[in-house]
């Protein structure tokens, strides 16, 4: 029989497989990766600095192990070109393979703003290990990072690096930090608690040039000021990689399109994880992806004819790791409502209600993240 | 015994079954469990997790 094909390694591709291997240890198994398919939880990418962790220490198992724990046959440092679903077969780099089922797991992909400038090259990202050990090596003796993008990834790294003893400088044209997440005054608690420790705001303000300047970099704010610093970072947001299921025939939209099982427009395509839009929902965090994998691992290890198991999502918050105020924020899926705002300096408790006061979703900062629990008793689930 | 449950990914931990696989004998308390440990789902640490409601 032809294998189950999983493209990608990350937190998707290995949770899929290992969620199937529990329930099916006899069929093939192929995984593909553009890396070197180590192992690693990708939300440490963020806060090794100040642990001073290399690129080495955040492996949770190599490939070799990986390999072995899956029974699993895994291609490294390739390249899926094309996927022809009418012969089931994904063609990479000269060869092609036949699949039996077919997984798509390969992620998303930063967002690289169009910068003016002769040093738009040297502006690092960090979406995987490889980024990771890639922007550790250039940090070098670098004193001031400039960070574009006041998000969740762009906070986090502020936090860790300030912490690791670099000077910080965040650019981002929102109000306050985590702006898409979370209301502004719980945005002005994280930005006070990160200033205090350390980190220059440039809010209000979009990055629209990075130049040389000698061994410098620097940084064009939209008013023409400049940040000047010896490394920069972009984290402004991630797209899900689309062109591949596209050019294959496949639905997407903000991702690609899959139904509450997890299948494409084709029956014998899956899709999850950060590339993956299931049910209208476009979640790339690590609790959506977890569930998913659970659910499409059993579906995958069954027989013809089983009906396919269809995801569902708790309340599954997300966890922003900017230790001097830290976040817990569960979205409103419904946007019907407002954000109430309790509680003093930088430990406050939101909560957005709708008209008839049902809590739709919250945020905590600060000590008040210590309440999580009460709040995602009461919040209602992701997806039910 | 008591079930606790990773916030992130939604693992969830029974003490009365413990993780043989990973080493963790059935009956193994939550507070027993080292500090160092994290989710075997999602990588997430031991902070994440929180107790559940018994039924």
């Amino acid at each position: 029989m032809d294998p189950i094909i999983i493209v990608g390694t990350g937190l998707a591709g290995y949770g899929t497989a290992r969620e199937f291997r529990k329930h099916d240890k006899e069929t093939p198994l192929v995984l593909i990766t553009r890396d070197d398919g180590a192992s690693y939880y990708k939300p440490d990418l963020s806060e090794a600095h100040a642990k001073d962790a290399a690129p080495d220490d955040l492996v949770k198992k190599n490939v070799d192990a990986m390999a072995e724990e899956l029974d699993a046959t895994i291609h490294t440092h390739r390249q899926v070109e094309s996927i022809d679903p009418q012969t089931r077969t994904l063609s990479l780099n000269g060869d092609s393979l036949q699949y039996h089922k077919l997984v798509l797991a390969f992620g998303a992909d930063p967002i690289m703003l169009k910068l003016a400038g002769d040093a738009t090259q040297a502006v690092h990202k960090v979406n995987n290990l490889a980024d990771y050990r890639s922007f550790r090596s250039h940090l070098g003796d670098a004193k001031h990072v400039a960070i574009l993008g006041a998000g969740l990834i762009g906070c986090e790294f502020a936090n860790d690096l300030v912490g690791a003893g670099y000077e910080v400088s965040v650019l981002d044209p929102a109000g306050w930090p985590l702006s898409q997440l979370l209301p502004e005054k719980c945005g002005q608690a994280v930005e006070r608690e990160l200033d205090r420790a350390g980190v220059h705001w440039h809010l209000g303000h979009a990055a629209v040039a990075v130049h040389h300047d000698n061994d410098r970099l620097q940084v064009v704010r939209d008013d023409d000021d400049s940040v000047y610093a010896d490394a920069v970072l972009s984290a402004v947001g991630l797209r899900a990689g689309v062109e591949l299921a596209q050019a294959a025939g496949l639905k997407t939209d903000k991702g690609i399109v899959v139904d509450r099982t997890l299948v494409t427009s084709d029956p014998h395509i899956y899709a999850l994880g950060d590339c993956a839009e299931v049910d209208g929902h476009w979640r790339p965090y690590v609790g959506p992806l977890m569930q998913c994998a659970r659910t499409l691992g059993k579906t995958l290890a069954g027989g013809e004819g089983d009906t396919a198991g269809a995801v569902k999502y708790p309340t599954l918050p997300i966890i922003v790791k900017t230790h001097v105020c830290p976040v817990i924020v569960y979205p409103p899926v419904d946007k019907h409502g407002e954000w109430q705002v309790e509680g003093d300096g930088s430990n406050l408790e939101a909560r957005f209600v709708n008209e008839d006061g049902d809590l739709l979703g919250f945020a905590l900062t600060g000590e008040a993240t210590n309440k999580r629990r009460d709040y995602l008793k009461d919040a209602p689930p992701l997806m039910g | 015994m008591k079930k606790w449950q990773c916030i992130v990914c939604g693992f969830e931990y029974d003490e009365a079954e413990g993780m043989p696989d990973e080493g963790i004998e059935p009956g193994t308390k939550w507070e027993d469990i080292p500090d160092d440990w994290t989710c075997p789902d999602c990588g997430a640490p031991k902070d994440d997790f929180e107790m559940m409601e018994v039924d």
